[in-house]
C-alpha cells in the first residue's frame, strides 16, 4: 500500500516540479488552499465539461499556486451548491461555476435563504445559447412545418428536456405561449438522456444547447429549426431565430464563475484576474467557438447589474410557467 | 431479544408512517392522463413497509422468528460496552473532525481505539495513529486532489506548511 | 480489415515502453483508488486527467484506460476483504466473496474476481470490437419503458436474495426505494421527502452513504459484538504457489458465473441508462438460478462471486460503447472521459466512430492490454491484501472505520452524510441484530432512481395508460418474463407455507 502512495506521489509531484510553479502576475493575495472549486450540476453535464476545461486550462498553463478541485454539487437543480457556497466556511477558497439555476433555484425554494447578490462576482465566461432540434427522420425541415405538425397532433407531440422550471423548460414554455402549442413534456435527468432519446426517437424534439447536440447535428441526425439567440448563430447561420419571427424573445444558459458570500476583496481581485487570463486564452477561446457560445465580458459591478436583471426576467417567466 | 424485535418493529412502523406522511406532501394519487403523482411512489413503498412491520408483529405473535422465541438479551454488558465505547468512539471522531480537522481527528480516534481498547502497547499506539493520517494525507490531498476538512482555523499554520510541501 | 489494423496499431501503441509503464503505473494507481471504500474509478479518472495534458494525447488515453481497469479489479478487493463494497457494482461481489474470506478462502475469491474480471473484459472487448455500430442502435431503441422493464427484471432477482423471513426482506426493499426518493422528483421539480426539513436531505441520500453505513460501520459493530472483538485470523499465509492451485478452482467452480456475467453484464452495461450495478445483479440471479447447486449461494459459492465480478467488468467496458458511439455517457467515469475528450479536441458524437477511428481503436487496443496488466498486477498483489487481513482485529477494525469515513467523505465532501452514515451505521447494526437483510435496500437505493422516473415517463409518454409495457416490442416481453420471475416464487411460497408453518410447531 505504502509503495503504491509513494509512487504516485512521486509521479504527481515530479510532474507538478517540472512545470515549476511561477506565477504569471505579481498578486498580494494568493490561494493558501486547494480551491473548491464548486459545480452546479452533475458530472457530465454541459457546466461540468465547462468546469473541468477551465481547469484543465489553469492546470496547463500553471496559474495558480494551489490547483482548482472540482467538486460536482448538482443535488436539487443546483440547491445542493448554492448551500455549499452560501454556508462556506473559508469563502476565500470557494468559487462555483454557474449556470441560470443561480437565478431560478434561489426564486423556486425561498426557504433555502439564498440571496445571490450577496454572492461575489468573478467572472461571465459565455453565454449558452438554446436551439430546438428534430430529429432527421421526423420529416419536419422548418419551423413552420414543427408548428403545423404540433398542431396537428394535439397535445401528443411529445418533447423532452430536463426538467420543470429548467432552462429548457422555460424556452419551451414561451414557445408553446407564443405559437399555441399543445405539447407533452418529458423530464429528463439531463441533456445526455435527453439527446440521447432523441437520437432515438423515443422523443419528437428538444430544446438543447448546441453543445451537447452537436454531434448529432454533424452526424445529420438531427435537425436545428429556430434559434433563441439574438442574432443568427455563426455555426448554424440558415436557422432563424425567433426574433426574426416576430417575438422578442432570447434565452442563453450563463456559464460564470462567481465567488462565495463573503470573499475578501483581495481574494476576489485574484480570482477575477485569474480567471480574466483563462477567458483571454487560446483554449478558452477556440472552446467558444467550437461549442457555439457567445462571449459576454462583464466586470463586477456590470456582473451584479445583470444579475439584479436576470432575477426579475425568470421572476416573470416562471410566474409565467404557473411557478 | 423478544422484546427487541417487537420495538424493532414498532420504531419502523413508527418511521413508515412519519414517510408516509412526509411524502403526501406532494400527490400521490393516479393523476389522468399523466400517471402517478409526485408522492405516490415514496407513499405506496412506505405503506407496503407499514404492512411488512404488521407481518413481523403478527410473526412476533406467533413466535415464528428466531429472535421471538430468543429469551437471551438484545445485548449483554458486554454488548452494550462495545456498542457504547466503540460507536460512542465514531461519533466522537466525527465531531472532532469539524474541530481539530480530518487527520487530526483519525489520529486521536486511532489512538483511542488502539490504546484504550485494542490495549496495544503505547509505542505502537502512537506509530499507527501518527503515521496513517500522514499517509492519508498525501495520499488524498497530494495524489487525489481531494480536500478534506481543515477544521477550525487554528490548524491552519500546520496546513499551510503541509500544502507547501505537496504543492 | 481495417479495423483490425487499426485495432492492432492501438495494441502495438500501448506497448511502448513509455505506454507500457503507463499502464502499470495507472493499473496499480487504479487497483488501490478501487479498493478504497468510497473511491472509484471515477475519481481516479477525473483526477488524472488534468495530468494527461503534459503526456501526448495517445498516452494519456491509455494512461486513463489503465486507471479505469485498475479500478474496477479493485473495486472486488474491498468487497472482499473488508466487506464494504466500494462501489455499487460490487455490492453483489459481498454477497460470496465475504463468506468466502470468512472461511479463510479470501485468497480464492480474490482469485475467482480478477479471472472473472478478466474474462468479462475480454468478452466485452472483443463484442465491442465485432459488433459496436450494430449495439449503438441496440442502445437507442431503448426508450423508458425499456428501462423500466429492465428494471423490473432486477427486481425479479432480488427475490432470490433476501433472507428467509419474507416481510423484512419486503421491508428492506421498499425501505432503500423510499430512501432512493429523497431529495427532489424529476418529474415535477418539487422538493421531496426533505426528512425533519433539514436541508441536506435536499441532495437526496447516495449509495455509498448507506453502504458504506451498512457495511463499513454496521456490520462492523455487529461482528465486534458477535466475536466478542475477538476474531482469530483463519487466513492462510499466501504463497504465489497458493495463487496458482486457487486459480484451478476457481476455473473449475466459476466457469459458469463468468460466462453469464460476461455476457450478461454486457447487453445490460450498453444501455446508458441501465449501468453495470443491474447487470451484475442480474448476472448473480441468473447465475443462481441456473446453479445446480443454489443453496450454496450466499454461503460462499464461486459461481457467486464470479458472475457479478465478470457482469461489472465486461458492463464498465460496454459503457463505453454508447460513449464512443453515441458520445452519450452511460456512467459519471465514461462522462468525465467524455469531457476529457472534448478538451482534447475530439468531437463525441455519431461522428467519432468514422472521423477518429485512430483514437476510437487506440482507446479500444488500450483496453485490451490494460486488461491483460490489470489481471498479472492484481494476482501478483493479492498476497498483499491478504496480508492486510491477517493483521489483528483490534488494529484492522479501526482502520476500517477510518478508510469508511475518510473514503465516504471523499466521495460526498459533506459532513451531514457522514453523520447520516453514522446513523444508517447503528440503525443497521441492530436490524442486523433482528435479521433485517439490509442488502436489498443498499442495492434498492442504486435501482430506485432509475426505475421511478423511467415508470412516470413511460407513463407520460402513453398519457397514464400501463399498456405500454406490453405493447412495445422491446419492452413487453422483457415486462412479462419479469413479472413471471417476481410471482412464480410468491405462488410457490404461497402455495408450499401451510406445509412450513406447522414444522416449528410440531
Amino acid at each position: 500500500m505504502k509503495m503504491s502512495k509513494r509512487t504516485l506521489f512521486g509521479f504527481v509531484g515530479a510532474t507538478m516540479l517540472a512545470t515549476a510553479p511561477i506565477q504569471a502576475f505579481a498578486q498580494d493575495w494568493e490561494p493558501r488552499k486547494p480551491i473548491d472549486f464548486v459545480i452546479m450540476a452533475g458530472a457530465g453535464g454541459g457546466a461540468d465539461q465547462i468546469a473541468r476545461f477551465i481547469q484543465a486550462v489553469a492546470e496547463q498553463q500553471d496559474l495558480t499556486t494551489r490547483p482548482l478541485v472540482p467538486n460536482n454539487k448538482g443535488g436539487g437543480s443546483g440547491a445542493e451548491a448554492l448551500i455549499h457556497v452560501n454556508t462556506a466556511n473559508d469563502p476565500d477558497h470557494t468559487i462555483l461555476v454557474t449556470l441560470n439555476s443561480f437565478f431560478t433555484t434561489p426564486l423556486r425554494q425561498e426557504n433555502l435563504g439564498i440571496d445571490i447578490q450577496t454572492f461575489t462576482p468573478v467572472a461571465m465566461m459565455g453565454v449558452d445559447p438554446f436551439v430546438l432540434w428534430v430529429h432527421k427522420d421526423s420529416g419536419i425541415t422548418t419551423f413552420d412545418d414543427y408548428v403545423a405538425k404540433v398542431q396537428e397532433m394535439d397535445g401528443e407531440f411529445v418533447m423532452g428536456g430536463t426538467g420543470a422550471g429548467q432552462e429548457d423548460s422555460i424556452v419551451i414554455a414561451y414557445m408553446s405561449g407564443a405559437y399555441d402549442l399543445d405539447i407533452k413534456y418529458i423530464p429528463y435527468d439531463g441533456g445526455g438522456a435527453v439527446a440521447k432519446d432523441l437520437a432515438g426517437q423515443q422523443i419528437m424534439a428538444t430544446v438543447n444547447n448546441p453543445a451537447e447536440a452537436k454531434g448529432f447535428y454533424e452526424a445529420g441526425d438531427f435537425v436545428p429549426l429556430l434559434a433563441f439567440s439574438d442574432e443568427r448563430m455563426p455555426a448554424y447561420p440558415d436557422v432563424p431565430t425567433i426574433k426574426e419571427m416576430g417575438h422578442d424573445f432570447s434565452y442563453y444558459n450563463q456559464r460564470a464563475v462567481v465567488g462565495a458570500p463573503g470573499m475578501s476583496d483581495e481574494a476576489a481581485a485574484y480570482y477575477q484576474d485569474l480567471f480574466t487570463t483563462i477567458y483571454q486564452s487560446d483554449e478558452w477561446q477556440g472552446y467558444l467557438t467550437s461549442e457555439s457560445l457567445s462571449p459576454l465580458w462583464m466586470d463586477a459591478s456590470e456582473q451584479r447589474d445583470y444579475w439584479a436583471l436576470q432575477v426579475e426576467n425568470h421572476q416573470n417567466l416562471l410566474a409565467a410557467l404557473g411557478e | 431479544m423478544r422484546v427487541g424485535e417487537l420495538l424493532t418493529a414498532g420504531f419502523l412502523a413508527l418511521l413508515s408512517l412519519y414517510l408516509m406522511w412526509k411524502s403526501s406532501e406532494l400527490p400521490i394519487g393516479y393523476i389522468s392522463g399523466t400517471g402517478p403523482g409526485g408522492g405516490a411512489w415514496p407513499f405506496w413503498l412506505s405503506a407496503i413497509m407499514l404492512i411488512c412491520c404488521f407481518c413481523t408483529a403478527f410473526n412476533w405473535w406467533r413466535g415464528r422468528t428466531p429472535a421471538s422465541r430468543s429469551e437471551e438479551p438484545v445485548l449483554d454488558s458486554h454488548g452494550w460496552r462495545s456498542l457504547i465505547f466503540v460507536g460512542g468512539g465514531i461519533i466522537g471522531f466525527v465531531a472532532l473532525i469539524s474541530i481539530i480537522s480530518m487527520y487530526g481527528g483519525i489520529a486521536v480516534f486511532l489512538f483511542y481505539y488502539l490504546w484504550f481498547l485494542g490495549r496495544h502497547g503505547l509505542l505502537l499506539s502512537l506509530t499507527i495513529s501518527l503515521v496513517t493520517p500522514i499517509a492519508l494525507f498525501f495520499f488524498f490531498e497530494g495524489a487525489m486532489q481531494i480536500t478534506m476538512p481543515s477544521g477550525l482555523p487554528f490548524t491552519d499554520p500546520v496546513f499551510n506548511v503541509l500544502y507547501d510541501i505537496i504543492y | 480489415m481495417d479495423v483490425l489494423l487499426l485495432l492492432a496499431d492501438g495494441m502495438l501503441v500501448s506497448l511502448q515502453p513509455l505506454n507500457l509503464m503507463m499502464i502499470i503505473i495507472g493499473v496499480t494507481l487504479g487497483l488501490f483508488i478501487g479498493a478504497m471504500p468510497g473511491l472509484g474509478s471515477v475519481n481516479g479518472v477525473a483526477i488524472l486527467l488534468p495530468v494527461t495534458f503534459l503526456v501526448p494525447p495517445s498516452s494519456a488515453i491509455i494512461f486513463l484506460a489503465a486507471i479505469y481497469y485498475g479500478a474496477m479489479y479493485g473495486g472486488a478487493v474491498s468487497s472482499i476483504t473488508l466487506g464494504i463494497p466500494g462501489a455499487s457494482t460490487a455490492v453483489a461481489t459481498t454477497f460470496d466473496g465475504r463468506p468466502l474470506a470468512k472461511q479463510g478462502r479470501a485468497s480464492l475469491a480474490l482469485v475467482t474476481a480478477a479471472l472473472a474480471s478478466f474474462v468479462g473484459g475480454t468478452v466485452a472487448n472483443i463484442l465491442f470490437t465485432l459488433f459496436a455500430p450494430l449495439l449503438a442502435s441496440v442502445a437507442l431503441s431503448f426508450g423508458p419503458p425499456e428501462v423500466f422493464a429492465l428494471m423490473l427484471l432486477a427486481f425479479a432477482t432480488f427475490v432470490g436474495l433476501g433472507g428467509d423471513d419474507i416481510p423484512k426482506t419486503i421491508f428492506s426493499i421498499c425501505f432503500g426505494l423510499v430512501l432512493g426518493a429523497v431529495g427532489f422528483d424529476q418529474i415535477s421539480g418539487a422538493p421531496r421527502l426533505v426528512l425533519f426539513d433539514y436541508n441536506g436531505f435536499l441532495q437526496g441520500i447516495g449509495f455509498l452513504v448507506l453502504a458504506i453505513g451498512v457495511y463499513g460501520i454496521g456490520e462492523m459493530l455487529w461482528t465486534i459484538d458477535q466475536t466478542r472483538g475477538d476474531v482469530t485470523a483463519t487466513t492462510p499465509k499466501m504463497t504465489m504457489k497458493g495463487v496458482a492451485a486457487d486459480a484451478k478452482e476457481a476455473t473449475k467452480r466459476g466457469w459458469k458465473g463468468t460466462a453469464i456475467g460476461s455476457l450478461l453484464g454486457f447487453f445490460v452495461g450498453i444501455l446508458p441508462a441501465a449501468g453495470a450495478t443491474p447487470g451484475s445483479l442480474m448476472s448473480y440471479g441468473v447465475a443462481k438460478i441456473v446453479s445446480r447447486n443454489p443453496e450454496e449461494f450466499g454461503k460462499g459459492a464461486v459461481d457467486g462471486v464470479a458472475a457479478p465480478e465478470a457482469a461489472n467488468n465486461s458492463a464498465s467496458t460496454g459503457s463505453m460503447l454508447p460513449m464512443l458511439t453515441l458520445g452519450i455517457p452511460g456512467s459519471p467515469t465514461t462522462a468525465i472521459l467524455l469531457g476529457g475528450m472534448v478538451i482534447w479536441g475530439l468531437v463525441p458524437g455519431p461522428r467519432l466512430f468514422v472521423d477518429e477511428e485512430q483514437f476510437v481503436w487506440g482507446l479500444i487496443g488500450s483496453f485490451y492490454i490494460s486488461n491483460v496488466a490489470a489481471v498479472l498486477i492484481n494476482l501478483a498483489f493479492i498476497p498483499v491484501f491478504i496480508w492486510m487481513l491477517r493483521m489483528p482485529f483490534t488494529i484492522l477494525a479501526p482502520m476500517i472505520f477510518v478508510l469508511s469515513i475518510a473514503g465516504g467523505y471523499a466521495a460526498t465532501r459533506d459532513m451531514f452524510d457522514i453523520w447520516l452514515m453514522v446513523v444508517f451505521g447503528i440503525g443497521a447494526f441492530f436490524m442486523r441484530k433482528f435479521d433485517y437483510p439490509l442488502a436489498p435496500a443498499v442495492l434498492a437505493i442504486v435501482l430506485g432512481p432509475i426505475a421511478e422516473p423511467t415508470l412516470r415517463q413511460s407513463l407520460l409518454l402513453s398519457s397514464g395508460d400501463p399498456s405500454i409495457f406490453f405493447t412495445r416490442p422491446v419492452a413487453g416481453p422483457i415486462t412479462v418474463v419479469a413479472l413471471i420471475l417476481i410471482f412464480l416464487p410468491a405462488l410457490k411460497f404461497l402455495r408450499r407455507s401451510p406445509a412450513k408453518s406447522k414444522n416449528p410447531a410440531s
